[in-house]
């Protein structure tokens, strides 16, 4: 039995290799993303393993480690000079060096512009020569020397190469600082680390008087001491000598758990990118299981002779699903091994994709046993679970069939109980979507998710019932159309409910996904549109690309630029509230509701130290009312604060906690602004004050002026990018799809082989022909997306509805959007019977029809 | 017989005919240079033990296949000439075929196969002339369904009355009752007789039947690739005694 599997594998290649071609792309995606976040922690852990010293010494924050560098503002509380030299005179240390470290500072290339990747920070450090925990030195010199005195730097190696700079140049740089626009002489280039890679940041190293005068107003103190321990005394306890003098809003810690934490802080900001791809290749496997499904029963149905004719020299049905099964496992372990292969390649070209945008991953690809185990684990498993219910109709062919010409293998009770089981489903997950939508559960997002999985596979199982009808709409009018080409295409549509609909199925998931996604994507650009409308009154934006905070500097000159009536400045912030991590805003409410909305439904905006503000819906869930206090704790604090006030929900503010900026300036958070809002006077030409703005800000490359129009443009744009790069990823599974009808279309082909030259034989012409499997092709595939839209709109207004009120107010269903879609699918059908019909065409008519 | 003997147009002809498969070794001649005509509005049988390359020479004039060398005529067109495209056009307008099997495509009515040929050409139906065939085919209340709820012997009526429908020049039909009962296979064979009778329809079979044979009006007999014989007004006896002489030829070679 295995062996005549073997061969009745052999004897059909191709169309096992189609199949195999859709676990080969779900696999890949599998084995890609694993491939390459194991490649980026990697990276990450030789950037930052064995960069701290032995101990480091730190001011204390709350929360964790990356709560407030998400915001890259850090803390002002620094640490004087004497706590320095009073770690250094303790035994267990031999030297401590204090640091001085500001993630801001930005270097510009010779063309003026900003050369950290998109997101990435522009470090600034003072230089000692202490060494790291290994005992090897952090930075080595490789040309020209070190900075020594005030208005000198050294730039990383990375960062030189890419500049443009010439040792001797002077350097331009963008700060936070008073100085927005800094330059320093470039007396030197150094290496960071072994590879030199630090991940798209840029490293400037300087003097450290001169830190201090850039970065701490001078003040001699520091961010940071580095220890380095005395003789064999360990890390450790270095560490707890430390502690037991450090006051209490300092901490000391092992570098190697410094290091830990600074790495998997950037790795869990990457984590996001990896579920992301996982996420997709979950979907590229479920389109996949159809491929593979459809594949496996049309096969076997095309077999059920042979299969009959095994049965009948004494096979039990055991063993015919064993032949079927192991042909599937042989499919599913050829399919993963390409997978993985093809997987490498993915990860080996987001790398590539990645060091384009900057950010240079260091070394080879990291392949891990986990990796391979669950590349093969997931294609095998899917292809077997897959080929199941075919082996097991396989098995049911009665002896007999193969003494009859033509078998009907689709067993009725199999359908019915598809029919029920997805008709059950559809019902339960439309159930938990209504419950979620408009029941009260705790989480409704959830809820509504879970109900449009099942909605999901429960329309897959109903699709044979449901694509009558839709065909008969979809390809009805092709008779009138194109005649008997067009009939003979809309009976083959409709010839094998079964086989059309599972085909369609996997194009429908894709379309499902594709329509959902548009409609959120629409929904949230509209959302900010009327929040932008509705909200802002203040005619310019002043804020930065990816949300770095810039220099209150900024502010002031903008407020100089004639015709400028106010700039009101938002600061953002972390913060633990009441224990949770907490965005925090600040801006005086006064001034802010001039420039946007703001409207207090109780208490007052007269908004002062230790006290907030915060969303009516909010208040209402925390039970809160005007007078309650919450604890806030902040870098530099610990106190509680009182509520002042309670807006009226706006979706500028999201509903959050807002503070006063000088409750985040007690707490030790630097006075960086995140936006500015400029109001301009009364009667002013704006045209000539977008003109001041544009000359206010022309040196600073990271801040950007926008009016309302171009704010609303680039929020939307944010939002676009998004949606593009979903797009390309569910491209994938509707490639998968697309395979699918190309598969079944070539298989139907096959098996109409003595129609088809009948066809020819009485006078149908190659073109026409060709035409009949186009019309199928379109048929199957506009099934699939009608289907599809319909799931997706479903799902997508669902979706919107039970996030609404975490910032989806709005509603918008991008129709034309959906049009184009089901057009696309069209184009997709065309695409799909290429292959199947030109292989049609080429079929020898005499030998076509004389086929048995 | 309703065709004059002298002079009769000719509907189909071969000159020197040749069909060869494979090469040196493996080379097979299927047909040795064969020169025939067929009279139009005549019922020609074709007969010949297996292997004579009976299918061949029909599959040849028929444009199903491509000659090795030689002409063949449909009317007065010279199919030597014909590209695919030409080639299809001319079985559409000129030749009707009854096969041995698998006539009718399963997704369409008996009307709609029986139509086929002209609505894949863009032509009317001649309400007349099908309600003519269907009639004399039998067929009236069984036009409305698929070719599985007919008999074996219906699908080839089906079959029948679309070769007719489209009046072709001629039809070619291959083992027309081989997959049929007796009593279904004269149903078919005297409709096409009475096809070429009533309708001077011109009609070239293929069988191994005498019974078949004998409803033709002239029987060619292949051997070797080669017109060996022919008789006028056969039956079925004669035919037979006919047959038997080539299977002790073809014993002793």
């Amino acid at each position: 039995m295995i062996r005549a599997t073997l061969k009745s594998l052999a004897a059909r290649k191709l169309r096992l290799a189609m199949s195999a071609f859709a676990i080969v792309l779900g696999v890949a995606f599998v084995a890609g993303s694993y491939v390459f976040t194991d490649t980026i922690d990697r990276t990450f852990d030789d950037i930052f393993g064995g960069l701290s010293s032995d101990v480091v010494v730190r001011p204390d924050l709350p929360g964790e480690a990356d709560l407030f560098a998400g915001f890259a503002t850090g803390t002002t509380t620094t640490i004087p000079s004497d706590l320095v030299d009073d770690v250094a005179a303790l035994p267990g240390v031999e030297r401590a060096d204090g640091e001085v470290e500001n993630q801001s500072f930005f270097v510009l290339d010779t063309d003026g512009d900003v050369m950290t990747t998109q997101g990435a920070p522009g470090i600034a450090v003072n230089y000692h020569d202490g060494a790291n925990a290994a005992g090897e030195p952090v930075l080595a010199l490789v040309d020209g020397e070190l900075p020594t005195g005030p208005g000198q730097v050294a730039l990383d190696d990375r960062t030189f190469d890419r500049s443009g700079y010439e040792i001797g140049d002077e350097v331009q740089f963008v700060s936070t600082g008073d100085e927005p626009r800094v330059s320093a002489e470039l007396v030197g280039v150094v290496r960071f680390g072994e590879s030199g890679s630090l991940a798209g940041a840029s490293l400037s190293v300087f003097e450290t008087r001169y830190a201090q005068e850039l970065f701490l107003d001078g003040e001699d103190a520091y961010n940071r001491i580095s220890v380095t321990a005395a003789g064999d005394a360990s890390p450790e306890e270095v560490r707890d000598e430390i502690s037991a003098m450090l006051p209490g809003d300092f901490e000391a810690l092992t570098g190697a758990d410094v290091d830990e934490e600074t790495a998997s802080a950037i790795e869990e900001g990457l984590g996001f990118f990896n579920t992301f791809l996982l996420v997709f290749a979950a979907i590229a496997l479920f389109v996949g299981v159809f491929l593979i499904l459809n594949t496996f029963s049309i096969l076997v149905a095309q077999r059920s002779q042979e299969m009959a004719l095994y049965r009948a020299l004494g096979a039990g049905r055991r063993q015919v699903t064993r032949s079927v099964l192991l042909e599937a496992f042989i499919v599913g372990l050829v399919g993963s091994t390409l997978g993985l292969a093809l997987g490498l390649g993915v990860a080996q070209l987001l790398k590539a994709v990645f060091g384009a945008f900057g950010l240079e991953l260091a070394g080879g690809l990291v392949l891990q046993p986990r990796t391979v185990i669950v590349s093969y684990v997931v294609g095998v498993l899917v292809t077997m679970v897959a080929a199941f219910i075919p082996a097991r109709r396989a098995s049911r062919v009665p002896p007999v069939a193969a003494m009859r010409d033509d078998v009907g293998v689709a067993s009725e009770s199999s359908r019915r109980v598809s029919l029920w089981v997805g008709g059950g489903l559809t019902l339960l997950g439309a159930g938990a979507m209504a419950l979620g939508l408009f029941g009260s559960v705790d989480d409704a997002a959830l809820m509504v998710g879970a109900g449009i999985f099942a909605v999901f596979i429960g329309v897959a199982l109903l699709a044979p019932v449901l694509a009558v009808p839709v065909l008969r709409v979809v390809a009805g009018w092709y008779p009138s159309a194109f005649g008997t080409v067009g009939r003979l295409a809309r009976e083959n549509a409709l010839r094998n409910p079964r086989r059309t609909a599972a085909t369609a199925s996997a194009l429908m998931i894709g379309m499902a996904l594709v329509t959902a996604i548009s409609i959120v994507g629409a929904s949230a650009n509209a959302t900010v549109d009327r929040a932008l409308d509705d909200g802002v009154r203040a005619q310019f934006v002043v804020s930065n690309a990816v949300g770095q905070p810039f220099s209150p500097a900024v502010a002031e000159q903008i407020g100089q630029v004639d015709g400028v009536d106010e700039v009101v400045s938002v600061r953002m912030s972390g913060g633990v509230v009441d224990g949770d991590q907490t965005f925090l805003q600040a801006f005086d409410p006064v001034a802010y509701s001039r420039a946007a909305d703001l409207e207090l439904v109780d208490g007052t905006d007269d908004l002062g130290p230790g006290q907030f503000l915060i969303g009516e819906d909010q208040a209402e869930s925390k039970g809160l009312s005007v007078g309650d206090t919450l604890r806030l704790q902040l870098p530099g604090s610990d106190e509680d604060i009182e509520l002042a006030g309670i807006y009226a929900q706006s979706p500028l503010l999201v509903g959050g906690v807002v503070v006063s900026q000088q409750t985040l300036a007690d707490g030790a958070v630097p006075s960086l602004d995140t936006l500015l809002y400029v109001i301009a006077a009364d009667g002013a030409d704006l045209a000539s004050v977008r003109a001041g703005l544009d000359e206010a800000t022309a040196d600073l490359p990271t801040v950007t002026v926008q009016d309302q129009e171009e704010y609303k443009e680039s929020s939307r744009d944010q939002v676009n990018q998004l949606l593009y790069l979903v797009y390309a990823l569910l491209g994938l599974a509707v490639l998968i799809a697309v395979l699918g009808i190309v598969n079944t279309l070539a298989l139907s082909v096959m098996e109409r082989t003595r129609e088809v030259g009948l066809l020819r034989a009485v006078g149908l012409s190659r073109r026409q022909l060709r035409r009949t499997i186009r019309l199928e092709s379109i048929a199957i595939a506009v099934l699939g997306a009608v289907l599809g839209v319909a799931l997706g709109l479903l799902f997508g207004v669902s979706l919107q509805r039970a996030i609404a009120d975490d910032g989806l107010e709005v509603l918008s269903v991008p129709g034309g959007q959906l049009v184009v879609f089901v057009v696309l699918a069209a184009v997709i059908g065309v695409l799909a019977a290429v292959w199947p019909a030109r292989r049609a065409a080429k079929l020898d008519v005499l030998r076509a029809i004389t086929t048995e | 017989m309703t065709t004059e003997p002298s002079s009769p147009r000719t509907a189909a002809r071969a000159v020197d005919l040749t069909k060869i498969y494979g090469k040196d070794d493996t080379r097979v001649v299927a047909l040795g240079g064969v020169t025939v005509e067929f009279a139009a509005g005549a019922y020609t049988a074709i007969m010949g033990p297996s292997g004579s390359g009976k299918s061949t020479l029909m599959h040849c004039m028929a444009a199903l296949d491509s000659s090795t060398s030689g002409q063949v005529y449909i009317g007065d067109t010279d199919l030597s000439g014909l590209n695919d495209k030409e080639l299809t056009r001319l079985r559409r307008d000129k030749i009707g075929f009854v096969f041995q099997a698998f006539n009718l495509i399963p997704t369409l009515t008996a009307k709609e196969n029986i139509t086929l040929p002209l609505d894949i050409a863009g032509k009317s139906v001649d309400k007349e002339w099908f309600d003519n065939v269907i009639a004399t085919v039998g067929l009236g209340d069984r036009l409305g369904h698929k070719p599985n709820q007919l008999s074996g012997g219906q699908q080839q009526r089906v079959a029948c009355a679309r070769a007719l429908v489209s009046k072709p020049e001629i039809i070619f039909a291959d083992e027309p009752t081989g997959n049929l009962d007796s009593r279904s296979g004269t149903e078919v064979l005297s409709f096409l007789r009475r096809s070429v009778r009533e309708f001077g329809q011109t009609i070239v079979m293929v069988t191994h039947d005498p019974n078949a044979a004998a409803y033709s009006d002239r029987v060619l007999f292949l051997a070797d690739g080669q017109i060996v014989d022919e008789m006028s007004d056969p039956t079925a006896e004669k035919v037979l005694e006919r047959m038997k002489g080539f299977d002790a030829v073809g014993q002793q070679a």
